[in-house]
């Protein structure tokens, strides 16, 4: 197996990027096809071809579609751009390499699902991402491919971007949607999902950048050639960011059901000289963390990944060598969950501050024994307590981190210093 | 007392009349009076903007609060925002940002004598194969050692 480039064959052509470029490569050809198909046969299409979100949940798209309910209320599309998953670059790069991609898979989506105006949700730091959509947002406007009567189909779709401001859970589609409202981006309680009632309390679909590109491919080709890639429970290809200590990071779409070894001494030409692999996070900073005897035996697949307790997410491949020292890298993420807890609940407010705060005096050198079980207890009791799933994603590295390399921790705590690195965090920050 | 210019005024109209729901211009409105005060908001402006959007300051506020990218003190003329997260941490991220601070004589979120520079960690950024990185005003630099992102700095007048 290899890189098989659905999405991205064309992304390394720079005038892609254009509405001209696109065309000149069939962008838009399906169109007008698309736009004559019943919703309902798009729908059916989309679920046929197995499709997941790719924004990390790995829900059936077009089981989603179908929760829309039929009472004539204005619908809305959502597309998640918020991409602040630790590790995760691919969305950003598909916004800046091919938007009009996205923005067909959103024309065509939109009215399979009978929406008449959508959001493309952009975190905030992504300004120049945000300038290369405006520009073909501006493009499909002026050559009738948004607006009314797309194509002289008869069907209108309005398509704006929305910038947000800086805050991680935003990228949680009902925190999204508050923050789309003008809110405090703070997830709400489901039910009722936001297929039900979302964006000012109205049905909106949300769907990640990569699963709406996926849809034009998905009508252009057709479910059976999507269906060819994969494996029967995870279809299709999926882009994966590998980041960390390879030879060659950066974005990959190859099959769902990808050995993750494969990926990343092929396609990353391995690791760096005179290093060994340590561990690898396979889906993004939340999901908990694979030993290199693990990952031997890990293909990049919904089920694979589940199978050795972890998950695969939203595709980042976060790649540790054995110069990493594992007590500091939790301390890393423990902080950043720290910091990006909405403060909303009680267990991820206070437990994300305390895994922080503990986490932190290990790494000063000021741990006790009894802090690593501390870790446990206090990352046990946050799972599944919360509205949102940010108190599991900060609690799940923990146990994998600590369970998988309990000695670090140990010699951290008896030794104050990091066996890996034998400095302390102080000495290793400044 | 701040007051938005009046091309800052006919922009936050403009972001009112935008959105169905009227709190939803709040964030960009946040975002155009930011740049009007050189990077922070104050008091003032929330106050400015309340009256301007017909919008309570308490729900202003509250989303200014809550979002990382407005300021709530004044930054240099350059905002130097290093990611520290996981992947840039792996590839050196956390030294390149200490050495940064080093060379530039200033701790984390202060701003140099000059008023040229803020230097502060920040969370991922989405450049994570391109680690490390850092952010000045709204350009992304990756790939970066120590010496490559001074050397960028020192050429920002």
């Amino acid at each position: 197996m290899a890189e098989v480039k659905l999405l991205t064959e064309f992304y390394h052509l720079p005038e892609y990027q254009t509405l001209a470029g696109y065309k000149a490569k069939g962008g838009y050809a399906v169109l007008p096809t698309a736009l004559k198909m019943q919703p309902q046969a798009i729908i059916d299409e989309v679920k046929a071809s197995g499709l997941r979100g790719r924004g990390g949940a790995g829900f059936p798209t077009g089981m989603k579609w179908g929760f829309l309910p039929k009472n004539g209320e204005p619908r809305y599309l959502l597309c998640n751009a918020d991409e602040g998953e630790p590790g995760t670059f691919k969305d950003r790069m598909m916004m800046e390499r091919a938007p009009h991609q996205l923005i067909e898979g959103m024309i065509i989506s939109a009215f399979a699902v009978g929406s008449h105006k959508g959001y493309i949700y952009v975190r905030g730091e992504y300004v120049y991402p945000i300038e290369v959509l405006n520009k073909a947002i501006k493009e499909a406007y002026d050559a009738g491919l948004l607006g009314k009567n797309i194509l002289g189909s008869g069907f209108d779709f309005d398509l704006d971007v929305y910038r947000g401001a800086g805050a991680y859970i935003c990228g949680e589609e009902t925190g999204m949607i508050s923050s789309l409202e003008g809110l405090k981006g703070q997830p709400k309680l489901k039910p009722p999902f936001p297929a039900v009632q979302g964006y000012l309390r109205k049905p909106t679909i949300v769907n990640n950048v990569e699963t709406l590109a996926a849809v034009t491919y998905i009508i252009k080709d057709g479910a059976a050639a999507y269906r060819k890639h994969g494996t029967e429970k995870s279809a299709g290809t999926k882009l994966f960011s590998v980041s960390g200590n390879v030879m060659k990071p950066g974005n990959y779409e190859v099959p769902l059901g990808y050995p993750l070894m494969d990926l990343i001494m092929k396609e990353c030409g391995g690791m760096k000289p005179g290093r060994k692999l340590k561990a690898i996070i396979p889906g993004g900073s939340s999901a908990p963390i694979l030993t290199a005897e693990e990952c031997a035996k890990a293909n990049m697949d919904y089920e694979s990944l589940a199978g050795l307790g972890s998950m695969l997410g939203s595709g980042a491949v976060i790649v540790m060598d054995d110069s990493q020292c594992m007590v500091d890298m939790l301390g890393v993420l423990t902080h950043f969950y720290a910091h990006e807890s909405c403060g909303q609940c009680t267990p991820c407010r206070e437990g994300t501050g305390w895994l922080d705060k503990i986490l932190h005096s290990i790494l000063e050198g000021r741990g006790r024994l009894q802090d690593i079980d501390l870790l446990i207890k206090v990352a046990d009791n946050m799972k599944g307590k919360t509205i949102c799933a940010l108190s599991d994603a900060a609690a799940l590295p923990v146990l994998s981190f600590v369970n998988k390399f309990r000695d670090e921790f140990e010699f951290y705590v008896r030794e104050g210093r990091s066996k890996v690195k034998g400095t302390t965090y102080a000495e290793n920050n400044h | 007392m701040f007051k938005l210019s009046e091309q800052g005024l006919a922009d936050v109209k403009k972001e009112l009349a935008r959105y169905e729901a009227r709190e939803s211009a709040i964030i960009p409105s946040l975002y155009i009076a930011q740049k009007e005060n050189k990077g922070f908001i104050t008091p003032d402006i929330i106050r400015h903007l309340s009256q301007v959007m017909d919008i309570p300051e308490a729900r202003i506020n509250e989303v200014f609060k809550f979002y990382t990218m407005f300021n709530q003190k004044p930054v240099g003329k350059y905002h130097v925002q290093v990611c520290t997260n996981i992947s840039c941490a792996l590839e050196g991220g956390r030294e390149m940002a200490s050495h940064i601070c080093h060379e530039l004589g200033v701790k984390y979120n202060e701003v140099t004598a000059d008023g040229r520079f803020t230097v502060s960690k920040v969370e991922c950024l989405g450049s994570c194969g391109t680690a490390p990185m850092m952010q000045v005003n709204d350009t992304y630099h990756e790939k970066l050692t120590p010496e490559t992102a001074m050397n960028l700095l020192r050429g920002m007048k």
